[in-house]
C-alpha cells in the first residue's frame, strides 16, 4: 500500500512507467500506466472511471510535477470540478497553476448535420492546444465513446480513432481513455482493439445486496502484472487499490510479551501474556464475555502508552464504553487521550473488501500496536466464506507485517463443534482462547481454556471466570465426579469440602484426645504396678533380714546349748540340711 | 448555446414555426472552420459558395476560420470533425459537418429546404 520508490526505478528499467499515485494501483502494476502510451480503462456505469482517470491527472500534476489535460464528452467542467472537489481535488487551482486543463466537448447530434468526407482534425487541434497550453504529459479521454453517439459515419470515426491514439503516442503523453463497458466485450465500441498496451476494467458487482468494487489488469504489454481483481474504493481519499493478496510469512517476529489484561490469564500464557505481533483469536459462544476479554486487552495497552484501533461490528462507541464501565474499565480516557480509536459500523453496510479496505487504511492512518476487531464473524455476513477466509488471511498477514497484535473475536453457534472456527482461522492465529458456557444445576458459567498458543508453554486448566465490577476474575475450575463444576456448584463444593475438613480435624482431635487419656491411664498402672513390686520388695528384704537374724539367734541358740552340753564344735555342718528354712 | 425556447412567454407552435422560419430579407451569417488548405477544405468551401450563390445569393456572410491558425476557436462552437459548417444565424444555430458534396442533404441541413420525403 505504500509507495515504492525505489521499486518504481527498478520497474522503470524495463518499462517507463507513469506512476498514478494511486494507492495501490503503482504496486500492481509495477509502477503505474505505460508512460508515453494510451491506457484503457473501461467498466460499467458507476464503476469509477472518471474518477481513476481524473485522479491519474491530478495526482500527476501534484505529486509528479506532470500536467495534465482532461478532455471531457461526459461532463462539463464545472461539473468535474464540483464532483472532485469532495476528494479534496481543487481543479480550479490547478488549471490557475496551469497544471491542469478541463475541455469539455459537447456533441449534440441533434444540430449536427453530415454531409461528404470529414475527419476530426478539430478534435485533434484542440487536444494539441490543450496539450500545448500547459506542456502535458498526461492526458485523459472521458468518454471517447460519445463520439460515436454524436456522429453517425462510423467508419470515418474508427478510422479517426485510430489514428487518434496513434498521434498520443506520438505525442508522447501518457494517456487514459475510458470506455463503457459492452455486452460480451470489454468496450461497447470495440475500443480495446485500438488501445492494446494497457486494458484495466473496474467491475462493480453487487453480490446479495452489496456491492463491491473490484480492478483488474486485463492486458499490460511488456509488464509483469498481478492478474488477479484486486478490491478497490472511492472514499474522501479518492481511489485507492488493495493489491493485499497474501503478503507472505516473511514478516519479523517479536520476542517481546504483552500482557492481556487479566494477571491471571497472563499466567495461563507462560506467565506473561500474549507475544507482541501474534494473533489472538477468542471464540466462544454467545456472552461469554469476549468483548469484554477484548477490551481488558486493550485497557492494558492503553495503560502501556500503545494505540489501540477496536472495529466493532456489533455495539457502538457509546455502548462499548458504558457496557466496559459495568466492569469496571473506563475506556473513555483512552479515547480522549487519542490512543483508543473505535470504528463502529455495521458489518453488513459494506462489502467484505470494503471493510478490509476501511482496516487497512485505518490501520495506516492510525499506526495502532493494538488492533480488535469484534468479532470476526460478523465480516463473514458480509461476503461468503471463501472470501471471508482469504481477507482473514490478508489481513493478518497485514498486520503481522506491521508487528500489530490483532485480538480478533469470533462468536460460535451453539449447534457446531466447538472448536471449529467459522472461516477454519484457527491455522493462522497463533494464540486461541476458548470461551465457554459451562450449564449445570439451572445455571450458566463461563469458562475459559488456552486451546493452543504458540511458542509457550500454556496451562492446561480450564478455569472459570467471573465478570465482576472490578473486572475479569478467573477461579480454579473444581472437577468432580459429575464433571465440571461451576458456580453455585463450585460454591456447594466448596463449602462441602470445607465442612468435611472440620469434621476430618474435630475426628483428629478427638482421636489425639482419646490416645491421651489412654496414655495417661496406661501410664496410672504402670505406676501402680511399680509401686505394688516395690512394696513386695520391701517386704522381700524385711522378711531376708530377718531370716538372717533368725538363723542367728537359732545358731547362737544351738551354740549355747551345745556349749552348755559340752559337743563337738563343728562349724556350720552340726545343722542338718532339711531344716536351715524352718 | 443559445436555447431556442428562452421566451418567458410560451409560444404557440405557430409561433414558434414563424420566427424560426428563415425570413427572406435575413442576413445569412455562415463560419465554416477548416484545418489548413486541405482538398477536403477546399471542396467543401466551393460546394458551400455554390450553395449559397443559388439560394441566398447576395444576403450571405461566410467567415472561414482555420483553426491549424486558431487553435482556441474551436472550443467556442465545439468543433470537432473538419471540415464543419456553423449556421450562427438565423437562429438556431446549425451544424453541418463533412465537405458538403451531398447538396440535398446539405440544404436540408441549412434548413434552406424542408425535411421531404425524397423516396
Amino acid at each position: 500500500m505504500s509507495k515504492t520508490p525505489q521499486k518504481n526505478s527498478q520497474e522503470n528499467r524495463s518499462l517507463p512507467k507513469a506512476p498514478t499515485g494511486i494507492q495501490g494501483l503503482d504496486e500492481i502494476t509495477g509502477g503505474g500506466f505505460p508512460r508515453g502510451r494510451p491506457t484503457l480503462v473501461c467498466g460499467s456505469a458507476g464503476a469509477g472511471k472518471t474518477l481513476l482517470a481524473m485522479e491519474f491527472l491530478v495526482r500527476g500534476a501534484t505529486e509528479y510535477n506532470e500536467p495534465g489535460v482532461f478532455m471531457a464528452f461526459e461532463e462539463t467542467a464545472a461539473e468535474l470540478t464540483q464532483n472532485v472537489r469532495s476528494l479534496g481535488f481543487d481543479l480550479d487551482e490547478l488549471a490557475k497553476e496551469k497544471k491542469l486543463i478541463i475541455d469539455y466537448v459537447r456533441i449534440e447530434r441533434s444540430e449536427i448535420d453530415e454531409t461528404g468526407d470529414y475527419d476530426l482534425e478539430g478534435l485533434f487541434i484542440r487536444l494539441a492546444a490543450a496539450i500545448d497550453a500547459v506542456g502535458a504529459q498526461r492526458v485523459v479521454l472521458d468518454t471517447i465513446e460519445n463520439l460515436f453517439a454524436g456522429l453517425q459515419n462510423e467508419g470515418i470515426l474508427r478510422a479517426e480513432l485510430r489514428r487518434l491514439f496513434r498521434w498520443l503516442k506520438d505525442q508522447g503523453v501518457s494517456a487514459v481513455i475510458t470506455a463503457e463497458r459492452g455486452e460480451g466485450a470489454l468496450t461497447r465500441h470495440g475500443l480495446e482493439e485500438y488501445v492494446s498496451d494497457c486494458v484495466i476494467l473496474l467491475d462493480h458487482r453487487v453480490t446479495d445486496q452489496v456491492s463491491t468494487r473490484r480492478l483488474r489488469i486485463v492486458k499490460y504489454r511488456g509488464t509483469a502484472h498481478g492478474t488477479n481483481e484486486y478490491p478497490f474504493l472511492i472514499d474522501e481519499d479518492g481511489f485507492s487499490v488493495l493489491p493485499v493478496t497474501s503478503l507472505g510469512l516473511q514478516h519479523e517476529v517479536s520476542n517481546e510479551r504483552i500482557s492481556s489484561g487479566v494477571p491471571r490469564l497472563d499466567t495461563m500464557l507462560g506467565g506473561e501474556g500474549y507475544f507482541r505481533g501474534t494473533t489472538i483469536l477468542v471464540s466462544g459462544t454467545a456472552g461469554t464475555g469476549k468483548t469484554s476479554l477484548a477490551a481488558h486487552f486493550v485497557d492494558a495497552a492503553c495503560r502501556r502508552g500503545e494505540r489501540c484501533l477496536y472495529f466493532s461490528f456489533e455495539e457502538s462507541q457509546g455502548q462499548l464504553i458504558r457496557n466496559m464501565r459495568s466492569i469496571g474499565l473506563n475506556l473513555e480516557q483512552w479515547s480522549k487521550k487519542n490512543l483508543l480509536q473505535f470504528h463502529s459500523s455495521r458489518a453488513t453496510f459494506y462489502g467484505l473488501e470494503m471493510h478490509l479496505a476501511i482496516i487497512h487504511k485505518t490501520v495506516q492512518e492510525f499506526d495502532p500496536r493494538v488492533v480488535i476487531i469484534d468479532p470476526i464473524g460478523s465480516l463473514i455476513q458480509a461476503g461468503n466464506r471463501r472470501d471471508a477466509h482469504t481477507m482473514l488471511i490478508r489481513l493478518i498477514d497485514f498486520l503481522k507485517q506491521r508487528q500489530v497484535t490483532a485480538f480478533l473475536t469470533n462468536l460460535t453457534s451453539g449447534g457446531e463443534a466447538l472448536e471449529k472456527t467459522d472461516v477454519e482461522i484457527s491455522s493462522i492465529v497463533d494464540t486461541w482462547l476458548f470461551m465457554r458456557d459451562i450449564e449445570l444445576d439451572g445455571e450458566r458459567n463461563r469458562a475459559l481454556y488456552v486451546l493452543k498458543s504458540r511458542g509457550m508453554a500454556h496451562s492446561n486448566q480450564l478455569r472459570e471466570f467471573l465478570l465482576t465490577e472490578r473486572g475479569f476474575d478467573l477461579l480454579n475450575v473444581y472437577v468432580g465426579p459429575e464433571g465440571v463444576l461451576t458456580g453455585s456448584s463450585r460454591l456447594s463444593q466448596e463449602a462441602r469440602e470445607q465442612a468435611a475438613a472440620v469434621e476430618r480435624q474435630q475426628e483428629a482431635q478427638r482421636k489425639e484426645r482419646e490416645r491421651t487419656r489412654k496414655r495417661e491411664a496406661l501410664e496410672a498402672r504402670i505406676a501402680a504396678l511399680r509401686k505394688e513390686f516395690e512394696v513386695e520388695e520391701e517386704e522381700a528384704a524385711t522378711s531376708a533380714s530377718q531370716d538372717v537374724s533368725r538363723e542367728k539367734v537359732i545358731a547362737e541358740n544351738r551354740e549355747a546349748m551345745s556349749r552348755s552340753r559340752q559337743a563337738d564344735m563343728v562349724k556350720g555342718s552340726a545343722l542338718p540340711k532339711g531344716r536351715r528354712s524352718s | 448555446m443559445k436555447k431556442a425556447g428562452d421566451q418567458v412567454q410560451p409560444l404557440s407552435l405557430q409561433e414558434i414555426a414563424e420566427k424560426n422560419e428563415p425570413t427572406d430579407e435575413q442576413v445569412w451569417e455562415l463560419r465554416l472552420y477548416v484545418a489548413g488548405q486541405t482538398p477536403r477544405s477546399l471542396a467543401a468551401f466551393a460546394n458551400l459558395k455554390k450553395i449559397c450563390e443559388e439560394h441566398l445569393a447576395g444576403r450571405y456572410n461566410i467567415e472561414v476560420v482555420d483553426l491549424v491558425k486558431h487553435p482556441q476557436l474551436a472550443a467556442g462552437d465545439q468543433i470537432l470533425a473538419i471540415p464543419t459548417l456553423v449556421r450562427k444565424l438565423p437562429q438556431p444555430l446549425r451544424k453541418i459537418v463533412g465537405d458538403l458534396r451531398d447538396t440535398e442533404r446539405a440544404l436540408v441541413g441549412l434548413q434552406l429546404r424542408p425535411a421531404t420525403p425524397e423516396k
